[in-house]
């Protein structure tokens, strides 16, 4: 059986349309995915994220051990710090992407659900006598994520700290409801400003307590469908679409989180060669002259020559646009390449477009405001 | 058009037979789940249609799917105004949002589609 989050009897109980995602039943989406993405876009959504893996690794070692999976460099974090980055394969290929905290007492590394075991596994294999403990606190707590340009503004006053106070990638512990522990981060897969919560889900109430807070407070809550169209338009990569154990960082334009300079890793010496590989095909992105949407693995053609696949697709709600994200050939990776997809049998016009598809703009206060990409070709 | 003297398909078209013209529709049932309608491709006037087979294709945000025919004729009208406004689909399913019309076979009937109380104990065995 599926897994279930404490939220689970609310989101059922709310029209939540409940799908299986990586062993959980979760939520696709409440309304509709549209309003729920364009809620994200100009003013706040909610999104249980209980699902995604919260693993605490402590004790003496704990950072060689990080050191050696993790392509990013943790030994330049500090505590409070958050930081994307690789766990890669022996051949440099992506076993997950994972957010690594920097707590005063351990660290912290978010995994995707569906790599949860794997990366414990491989954590535990990897110790090599190490003093270092390795928790999974998914099934102890729960991750709510407020996400949109009124998203903190909204949870002011809701926690003992001002998450106004924290900066972006950037995280710490504090208390709701007067002393419940609760931990916060400015960080989210949105494409906008926002923080994620995590708080214990033993005392489940008090979890739902709050969800409930949030929504009075103006958040809707938003289903995996728009957390899916809302990565795709800030072309973040999800992992089993972008990234597998085949893909290596720099094919999918990630190697800004890979620190070959920073000592042997897990991954490194296939990585110094791959890194460059002229032939490995690249993450582009796609937009499409129809609105069909190219969907997974639709074929990216030119002249009639198979030159790569989709790897996600829909039409976004924002723009009512088909956009795609595919791997093609090296090259066929410049801006405003013209190129075919096969949707369903149909061959549909697309060219290539800079990524992200859409990006947030942020004054001089630091304080964001939406703005759609013009698209340029 | 009354939901009641309307006709359906398991996979959730409705047909409405007027001399031999059919008018073939989506039910509110088929347009809630889909949500958030952005594309419809439908045949052209004169093409062939074939009951039970797929005749066009329905894409949402999430996921696109096939359109299959309650019956079998040639198509005689589509419903242009889907093209510019596929939301009528989800506003109006049994009125402004049909489909297409097909010119059937004398002698066509509709008994072998469901009445709206089998159609609604179907969608209560699909929603458990």
């Amino acid at each position: 059986m599926a897994l279930r989050t404490p939220l689970y009897d609310w989101h059922v109980g709310h029209g939540g349309r409940m799908v299986e995602f990586s062993g959980w039943d979760m939520p696709v989406q409440y309304t509709s995915i549209a309003l729920e993405h364009q809620a994200v876009r100009t003013a706040a959504g909610l999104f249980d994220i209980s699902h995604m893996g919260r693993l605490s690794i402590n004790g003496a070692d704990a950072l060689p051990l990080i050191q050696q999976v993790y392509s990013n460099n943790a030994a330049a974090m500090k505590i409070g710090q958050v930081r994307y980055g690789l766990i890669c394969n022996e051949r440099g290929g992506v076993r997950d992407d994972v957010l690594l905290y920097r707590r005063s007492h351990d660290w912290m590394m978010v995994v995707n659900a569906s790599n949860r075991d794997k990366i414990v596994s491989w954590l535990e294999q990897h110790k090599n006598g190490r003093a270092v403990e390795i928790t999974d606190q998914t099934l102890t707590t729960c991750m709510f994520a407020v996400q949109g340009p009124q998203a903190l503004a909204l949870c002011r006053g809701l926690t003992e700290a001002d998450p106004e106070q924290l900066a972006y990638y950037h995280a710490m512990p504090t208390h709701y409801h007067g002393n419940k522990a609760c931990f916060l981060s400015r960080t989210g897969y949105t494409g906008e400003d926002g923080i994620e919560i995590i708080v214990s889900a033993l005392d489940w109430t008090q979890a739902v307590e709050l969800w409930e807070e949030l929504i009075r407070r103006g958040a809707k809550p938003c289903g995996l469908g728009a957390r899916d169209t809302l990565r795709l338009e800030a072309a973040m990569p999800l992992y089993g679409h972008e990234l597998s154990e085949e893909i290596d960082p720099f094919q999918a334009g990630l190697g800004w989180a890979v620190k070959l300079d920073k000592g042997d890793f897990i991954g490194r010496d296939a990585l110094l060669r791959r890194r460059d590989e002229k032939t490995l095909p690249r993450r582009v992105g796609l937009e499409l002259a129809g609105r069909r949407a190219a969907r997974e693995g639709s074929t990216v053609l030119h002249k009639e020559r198979i030159i790569g696949h989709v790897t996600s697709g829909t039409v976004t709600p924002t723009l009512n646009k088909a956009i795609a994200m595919a791997y093609v050939e090296p090259a066929f990776t410049t801006v405003g390449t013209v190129c075919t997809v096969d949707v369903r049998g149909k061959a549909e016009e697309a060219h290539v477009v800079p990524l992200p598809f859409y990006r947030r703009k942020t004054d001089e206060r630091g304080t964001s405001t939406s703005r759609l990409l013009p698209p340029k070709c | 058009m009354d939901p009641k003297t309307l006709r359906y398909a398991k996979t959730h078209e409705w047909a409405y037979l007027e001399g031999n013209v059919c008018t073939v529709g989506l039910t509110k049932f088929a347009v809630d789940q889909l949500t958030d309608i952005i594309y419809i491709d439908l045949p052209d006037v004169d093409d062939p249609v074939t009951v039970g087979d797929s005749f066009g294709e329905i894409e949402s945000v999430k996921a696109v799917s096939d359109l299959y025919s309650p019956v079998s004729g040639d198509v005689s009208a589509v419903n242009e105004k889907l093209q510019t406004d596929p939301t009528l689909i989800s506003s109006d399913p049994y009125g402004k949002g049909w489909l297409i019309k097909v010119k059937v076979e004398k002698g066509t009937t509709l008994d072998h589609l469901m009445t709206l109380e089998q159609y609604e104990e179907q969608i209560a065995s699909e929603e458990h």
